[in-house]
């Protein structure tokens, strides 16, 4: 080995994770091994490496034993190396004189048998120790942070992280693809378990937020490029042509009674088809902004060209109708981004056996919230499509949850959901409720006592999965209603319960073009298709993409206080990071031995982020560090061997795998 | 996927039997279709659903023989009418297939026996053969005379489509309505497609049995079915052969048309009414007569 860096003094860590490793790793042995090693002047293990009495240990021992080189085996370095680097620099050492070594996701999470775990684990410290032998001192790159922010989605998670952002005197962008803030919270009636009116609590919000002189509400328009990195996002923001002018249109709403179309015929995606409206229309009376929009897909004039146009003449005073009027596109620089586009509903056609789409009286839960709404379509009169009030009405748990043939998560709302719509109902009606669940789960502040609240005033809890609804009527009393033939596990009695409204308690999956988003922006998805976070526990709303956070359902299954949570929590790190000023990124760029560089140019192509520009002059290529990822392409494909990598060296590749082969 | 050059038909103990009007409109059908078929030689019995929970190991070879032989024939597609028999050959193929476990001991006894592993054949019903294999374009284009104003409910038992889905979605079969409608004949609403229809206790616990086929004919009859169209010799012999029983237990007027979808089918494609097995109908003879009956004015050509 080389002695170019003086004499290599090593110290090496085994950490028990508590049993996490030590259950199946034999830390002492490993330990004992390290010592062993060249280079290696100290070995121990500890219970919990990563805590202040672990890390004192190696500071410690740094001094006593003038270590200048540190190497952990514990859990992954996604989640503690900058603990140790950080650790280690404050005994004084060049951070980057350190090796994590992850025995725990790659070595006793994995595997079973002790004995070869040990060795498994023993050998990725004998590599880790022979490469960090060949480590140099790094200097970490500072970026400066733009302090501007992007709230993609305009539900109430976006809403709430726009506003707290702003508040804090941040410039934000409000992008929103729908005509109107609000998401799906602007549909709800009322919300679980205080009941309060979704509309009082939420509409202040939606008008917060287009007031605000630190935001730039965009709706309409969808975020279409990404490029750049944390501190410097350039992003595109495409706007639709809503046919009708932002800055002039006051939401007198004239032009809509001015429609040719007298009657409204065509469905309004507000109240799930529930209603109709015009091809001119505001979504909902509060919608925000303010602004009226014209459907392509159903105007005569922009289909046709052949209208006479009694819009334009109702607005002939202000000129806001424009029917000229092409997308446009914005262009925005900003140091971070917050992703809160939400999920939609499970569409219960998948299961053909609850007969929606084929029996009217088949609702979804958030069809009903539309029904009991006072300015829903029915002004807030539950009735059949037949126009019936109903006298039993059956409502459907886990319609698309908890289901290995179709989403197998909780979608954790639907319960409380079904609870609020069955007191509603109930109130409304005075019908019979009945709530057919597997598990009836009530975790929440309040939420257990609504439960007890709702039993109390008589609603019906069958437990079991309903087999389907039909409308095979056994018998007289039967005929004209919708069947419910379930199950019964408490009496143990197949049942068949006659209704007269249905309702599906249908379960919350990522949007249809979350795969879209999740590429767009370079985050990662898990199983599921929700966004991932960088931590279940620790990180829930940062990615793996630095500058990037997710918040609200878009991140999983959650109501809305913990969508509210969530987006104050991302709003706090995107203000952490603009206050901070400046993002350190990782040293591990590569780099050009100018003399050894023939001037081929392979690598300038092959990069992907343009990091790597060609000076005419010298007939040398040259890598810009800033732009650098450090993904190693160019090191790789350089004919001459002349890019070379911080962290990456030949000598400490090619050291590490000597050492994970070299057999003891 | 592509329709095989020739189909192995394996009839089971039902169609030479309390079924023969099904073997009988079958063949009819697939002749009028022009679609060569064949009688698997030296077919031994299927162990229906009784044997598999006797023995299952027994069970899954006295069924994969079948389908060896087919193998040995050279033939992939193994029509299978009755939906027990498809049931059951389609369950052993699955087991020899994809149950290592299983798959070992199927190959060791079919060794002995000096067959090959029949893994390369396809189980099939006549209804993926109508509906996938012919297809709905193709049948409209055949039908010579349609049953004008005629309603029926599409039956399929409960053995056809579940637990595989092959022969068509388990939870709203819809290809049967698909194919009767194809050649003219109005299909209601049936919530009952896949409900029980008795089978075997009609023979053990009768009064059981009867009141199984009892609510499927009522419902029928409640949805403005005039006849039941199935697939299924056992389904079509139990609500075919009670309903005088049933008459008398209930007082109600029940003597509807219990048919074969071959039987439909063949009609429409110009079969005769002996050649189809329609004179072994039990309940509802005369409409049977009324709609079937060759009569050149009753006729309507296409």
């Amino acid at each position: 080995m080389s002695e170019r860096n003086g004499e290599v003094r090593i110290g090496v860590y085994i950490c028990h994770c508590g049993v996490n490793i030590a259950a199946t790793v034999d830390v002492r042995a490993v330990a004992e091994y390290a010592a062993t090693l060249p280079g290696v002047v100290v070995a121990r293990d500890y219970k919990y490496m990563c805590s202040d009495p672990g890390q004192e240990m190696i500071q410690q021992d740094i001094r006593d034993h003038q270590l200048n080189r540190v190497v952990v085996a514990a859990c992954s370095p996604s989640l503690h190396e900058r603990t140790f680097r950080n650790a280690v620099e404050r005994a004084g050492l060049n951070p980057f004189f350190f090796q994590m070594v992850n025995i725990r996701e790659h070595d006793s999470w994995v595997h079973s048998d002790r004995e070869a775990a040990t060795e498994k684990a023993k050998d990725l410290v004998r590599a880790a120790v022979m490469r960090v032998y060949f480590h140099k001192p790094l200097e970490r790159r500072r970026v400066p942070v733009n302090p501007d922010v992007l709230v993609v989605g305009g539900g109430i998670a976006g809403i709430h992280a726009a506003l707290t952002v702003a508040n804090s005197g941040k410039r934000v962008y409000l992008v929103e693809r729908e005509p109107t803030i609000g998401g799906h919270m602007a549909q709800f009636d009322k919300t679980f378990p205080t009941l309060d009116c979704a509309a009082c609590i939420l509409t202040p919000k939606m008008s917060a937020v287009k007031e605000h002189p630190n935001i730039t509400l965009w709706t309409y328009s969808e975020v279409v490029s990404v490029d750049g990195s944390v501190g410097d996002y350039r992003v595109v923001v495409k706007r639709k042509p809503r046919y009708v002018r932002e800055d002039l249109c006051v939401g007198c709403l004239q032009c809509i009674e001015a429609c040719v179309f007298k009657e409204a015929k065509f469905d309004d995606e507000f109240n799930l088809g529930l209603s109709k409206r015009k091809p001119i229309y505001i979504p909902f009376p509060q919608a925000t902004p303010k602004v009226v929009v014209i459907d392509p897909e159903a105007c005569i004039q922009l289909r046709t060209g052949k209208c006479k146009k009694a819009c334009l003449e109702a607005c002939a005073e202000r000129g806001a109708i424009d029917f000229e009027q092409k997308e446009t596109y914005e262009e925005i620089h900003v140091g971070s981004i917050i992703i809160a586009t939400g999920f939609q509903t499970f569409d219960p056609r998948r299961m053909p056996q609850y007969g929606y789409g084929k029996y009217p009286n088949v609702y979804t839960t958030l069809e009903v919230e539309r029904l009991v709404n006072a300015s829903g379509p029915t002004g807030g009169q539950v009735v059949t499509r037949d126009g019936r009030v109903p006298e039993s009405v059956g409502i459907i748990l886990c319609v698309g949850s908890r289901d290995e043939r179709t989403n197998r998560w909780c979608s954790r709302v639907c319960c409380m959901t079904s609870l609020k719509l069955a007191h509603l109902i109930k109130e409304h009606t005075g019908a019979e409720v009945f709530i057919f669940y597997i598990d009836m789960r009530a975790a929440g502040k309040g939420y257990e006592e609504f439960y007890q609240r709702v039993l109390n005033e008589g609603v019906h809890f069958v437990r079991g999965r309903v087999a389907e609804i039909t409308d095979w009527a056994m018998d007289p009393s039967e005929e004209g209603k919708l069947i419910a033939r379930v199950e019964d596990t408490n009496t143990g009695f197949v049942r068949r319960i006659p209704l007269d409204m249905v309702v599906l308690a249908v379960g919350l999956e990522p949007q249809f073009d979350a795969l879209n988003v999740q590429r767009l922006f370079g985050i990662g998805c898990s199983m599921d298709g929700f966004f991932l976070e960088r931590h279940p526990k620790l990180a829930p709303s940062p990615t793996y993409t630095d500058g990037i956070f997710i918040a609200g359902v878009c991140q999983g299954p959650k109501d809305i206080p913990d969508s509210v949570m969530q987006a104050g929590y991302a709003a706090a790190e995107a203000i952490a990071l603009a206050d901070t000023g400046f993002f350190e990124l990782e040293p591990n760029t590569a780099y050009i031995i100018a003399e050894e560089c023939s001037g081929c140019k392979t690598c300038i192509p092959l990069c992907p982020y343009q990091a790597i520009t060609f000076n005419e002059e010298k007939k040398k290529a040259f890598v810009n560090e800033v732009l650098c990822k450090g993904c190693g392409t160019c090191v790789a494909a350089c004919p001459s061997g002349s890019i070379k990598q911080n962290l990456f060296e030949d000598e400490e590749i090619f050291s590490e795998i000597e050492g994970v082969l070299a057999y003891a | 996927m592509e329709p095989p050059a020739k189909y192995l038909y394996y009839p089971g103990c039902s169609l030479k039997a309390t079924g023969v009007a099904y073997e009988e409109s079958l063949l009819t059908t697939l002749r009028l279709l022009e679609i060569p078929v064949e009688e698997l030689s030296d077919w031994n019995c299927c162990g229906a659903t009784a044997y598999m929970s006797v023995s299952e190991a027994s069970a899954t070879l006295l069924a994969l023989r079948n389908l060896a032989l087919a193998h040995q024939a050279g033939t992939k597609d193994v029509l299978a009418p009755c939906s027990a028999c498809y049931l059951t050959l389609r369950k052993s193929h699955e087991l020899a297939t994809h149950y290592p476990e299983a798959a070992k001991d199927v190959e060791r006894f079919l060794e002995q026996a000096g067959l090959p592993r029949p893994d390369s054949v396809r189980v099939r019903h006549p209804l993926e053969v109508l509906y996938t294999d012919v297809g709905i374009q193709r049948l409209r284009e055949l039908t010579v005379r349609r049953l004008q104003g005629v309603r029926m409910a599409s039956y399929y038992g409960c053995q056809a489509v579940r637990p595989y889905g092959e022969v068509d979605d388990p939870h709203e079969p819809v290809r049967m309505d698909e194919v009767l409608r194809a050649v003219g004949v109005e299909t209601v609403d049936y919530p009952l497609k896949t409900k029980c229809c008795g089978g075997s206790l009609t023979g053990t616990i009768h009064e059981v049995g009867l009141r199984l086929n009892y609510i499927l004919l009522k419902e029928a009859q409640r949805k403005g079915a005039q006849a039941i169209v199935t697939i299924c010799p056992l389904c079509q012999f139990n609500l075919d052969a009670y309903q005088r029983e049933i008459r008398k237990q209930t007082g109600e007027p029940i003597d509807m048309p219990v048919l074969y979808l071959t039987q439909v089918i063949g009609w429409a494609l110009g079969g005769g009414f002996r050649e189809l097995g329609l004179h072994r109908a039990i309940s509802g003879r005369k409409l049977i007569e009324q709609w079937f009956t060759v009569k050149k004015e009753a006729e309507t050509y296409v």
